[in-house]
């Protein structure tokens, strides 16, 4: 395996597990308010600094990084849903309803995605379950071609014609020996998907339209550092590193998945 | 020529067709009237207010109606009236577009003028140190939150260097200037947002150079060249690059939606009066005429912006006209 690659899920690993164990990481509570100890820079007891409310910074990040993972997970999760369904349909079903699909994906990517988003989280309130929702439904357009350009090779071959022969129901010869024959090529753009949620999220944060405050996530943790900068320099380096480093990794290991389909 | 270019014309506007529907199906299918939200604004709003503004609005329809007489205005440009100031929505949007293609044309020359070179480099070096360097860069580039890295610059270069000024699009004492000073003073509060407007596409252009450039160098075509014993700077840019660049044609068009899209976050941080902000100061007012009219826009911009790619990508590829 490339050296990159390695590093990738070392990078991947390390935030899952930050995630899963937050309360063990977390030295203090990530909402506790210390009026004493307001903006003070990276010291022993508080590694990375404490915020404009005294709020533990460290904390605060390591609580942030289950909502912006959970956000990043489930978001492609709606969004491979979505797309393995249509692209396995369109593929699977041919003619008009490949016809409709197909120009409705069209359509879709003509949106500037940011925009769709923002003009839906403007109808609907910014709570986490509508972000991940949004983001779900306006992420599955790569994916959905994918499968289909996959599924339109596979439907061909000879194992499928047999399960056809022995009577198996279209919904059974998509969902058992369809999909999973098609599943590779889509998981590297479920890897790149997740960073490019998680990218989606902080950005939609930063801006102060995503995980809204007192809830951390590193995109608002990073908008509380604009509003102190040049006072607070913890504030907007550690919550930006750590977007840059989580993205960095699942887009290595989405480039080492995707090297390795190649080889194979 | 005029064929093919007749063609996609008609297919755009089954797209523009389709963007309407959509643009108009988010509106409608989300929870909550229109006339709720603007009736927010003042709680004394009674019911039969309520009812004259569904009126006057034609909320009181059936949807497909609703439907044709918003087309029938949207063919007249015609998007209503903002809710903040009351003025049209059109002449809003009018307002603040050229600044945002301006930085959006920069931002697109810089990834080409930046971007075909690295990939260029990195293909023909295939292995090399440099290509190994520039692969790292370009994870960089891909990993960037736009936001952070504009942060960064701020604080850097506008705030404890004071090199570049970092809000707006020109100084206070902007209207004492002279013409060239003129010049001067707004390139100058433009070059942070073109740079971080170009940063995360930079990563994808000249990866995707480089691997066009790499497949090219392996046809046959390539190999007929060098037999024949052509120098082999001709071999690569006279014959090889031509065809390598064309495809990037195609990648450029369809980075457009992105670079719009991405216009919300730096025109927000950079306090940059474009269609992104007015985008960004509509949600956050739930200025409903002006989130429709602004998300239509965006997407037909994307459109043209396709169209351009495809029509300049059949003008200097043959085959395509052929097809």
């Amino acid at each position: 395996m490339n050296k990159l690659t390695i590093f990738g899920i070392c990078i991947v690993g390390f935030f899952i597990i930050i995630a899963i164990f937050a309360p063990i990481f977390a030295p203090y509570n990530p909402g506790q308010i210390d009026i004493e100890n307001i903006l003070t820079a990276p010291t022993s007891s508080h590694i990375f600094g404490t915020d404009s409310l005294g709020r533990d910074l460290f904390s605060r990040m390591v609580y942030g990084t289950r909502i912006s993972l959970m956000v990043g997970f489930i978001a492609v999760g709606i969004a491979s849903l979505i797309g393995i369904a249509l692209g396995a349909i369109a593929g699977y079903y041919g003619n008009w309803v490949d016809g409709i699909i197909m120009r409705f994906i069209d359509i879709m990517l003509c949106f500037p995605t940011f925009f769709l988003i923002l003009a839906v989280i403007a109808l609907l309130e910014p709570s986490i379950i509508n972000i991940m929702m949004i983001i779900g439904a306006t992420s599955w357009m790569g994916m959905a071609r994918l499968m289909r350009a996959e599924i339109l090779s596979l439907k061909e071959r000879d194992f499928i014609y047999a399960e056809r022969a022995i009577g198996a129901s279209d919904f059974r010869i998509i969902t058992r020996h369809l999909i999973p024959n098609a599943m590779a090529p889509v998981l590297v753009s479920i890897t790149l998907g997740i960073a490019g949620a998680i990218l989606v999220e902080s950005s939609l944060s930063f801006l102060g339209i995503g995980v809204q405050p007192p809830t951390p996530s590193w995109g608002n943790i990073l908008s509380e550092g604009k509003a102190v900068m040049g006072a607070g320099w913890w504030m907007m380096l550690f919550p930006g590193m750590a977007i840059f480093i989580t993205v960095l990794g699942y887009n290595l290991l989405g480039e080492g998945i995707r090297e390795r389909l190649l080889k194979s | 020529m005029g064929k093919y270019v007749f063609k996609r014309i008609i297919g755009l506007a089954a797209l523009l067709l389709g963007i309407t529907i959509i643009t108009f199906s988010v509106i409608h299918i989300a929870p909550g009237r229109p006339t709720d939200l603007e009736a927010q604004f003042n709680p004394k709003v009674s019911m039969e207010a309520r009812e004259r503004i569904a009126h006057l609005y034609g909320l009181d329809k059936p949807l497909h109606i609703q439907y044709i007489e918003w087309l029938k205005r949207f063919a007249r440009l015609d998007f209503g009236i903002s809710f903040m100031d009351s003025r049209p929505v059109m002449q809003k949007i009018l307002e603040r577009m050229p600044i945002t293609l301006t930085i959006e044309l920069f931002s697109i020359i810089l990834i080409l003028l930046i971007g075909i070179p690295i990939g260029v480099g990195s293909a023909v070096k295939e292995g090399s140190f440099y290509d190994r360097f520039m692969t790292v860069f370009v994870f960089i580039g891909f990993a960037m939150p736009t936001f952070w890295l504009s942060l960064i610059l701020m604080d850097f270069i506008g705030v404890r260097w004071g090199i570049l000024p970092i809000s707006g699009i020109k100084s206070l004492e902007f209207e004492k200037f002279g013409n060239f000073e003129k010049i001067i003073d707004m390139s100058k509060h433009l070059i942070l947002p073109v740079f971080v407007s170009a940063f995360g596409g930079l990563a994808g252009i000249s990866r995707y150079m480089r691997s066009s450039m790499l497949n090219v160098l392996k046809q046959d075509y390539i190999r007929t060249a060098r037999a024949k014993g052509l120098r082999e700077k001709d071999v690569l840019y006279k014959h090889a690059l031509k065809n390598a660049l064309l495809p990037v044609v195609t990648i450029l068009g369809l980075s457009v939606p992105g670079l719009i899209g991405g216009s919300v976050i730096f025109e927000s941080i950079f306090s940059i009066p474009g269609m992104g902000r007015l985008f960004y100061e509509s949600v956050m007012a739930r200025d409903y005429p002006v989130i429709m009219g602004v998300l239509v826009i965006g997407a037909v911009l994307t459109l043209l912006g396709n169209l351009l790619a495809d029509i300049s990508y059949a003008a200097v590829d043959p085959r395509i006209k052929l097809e």
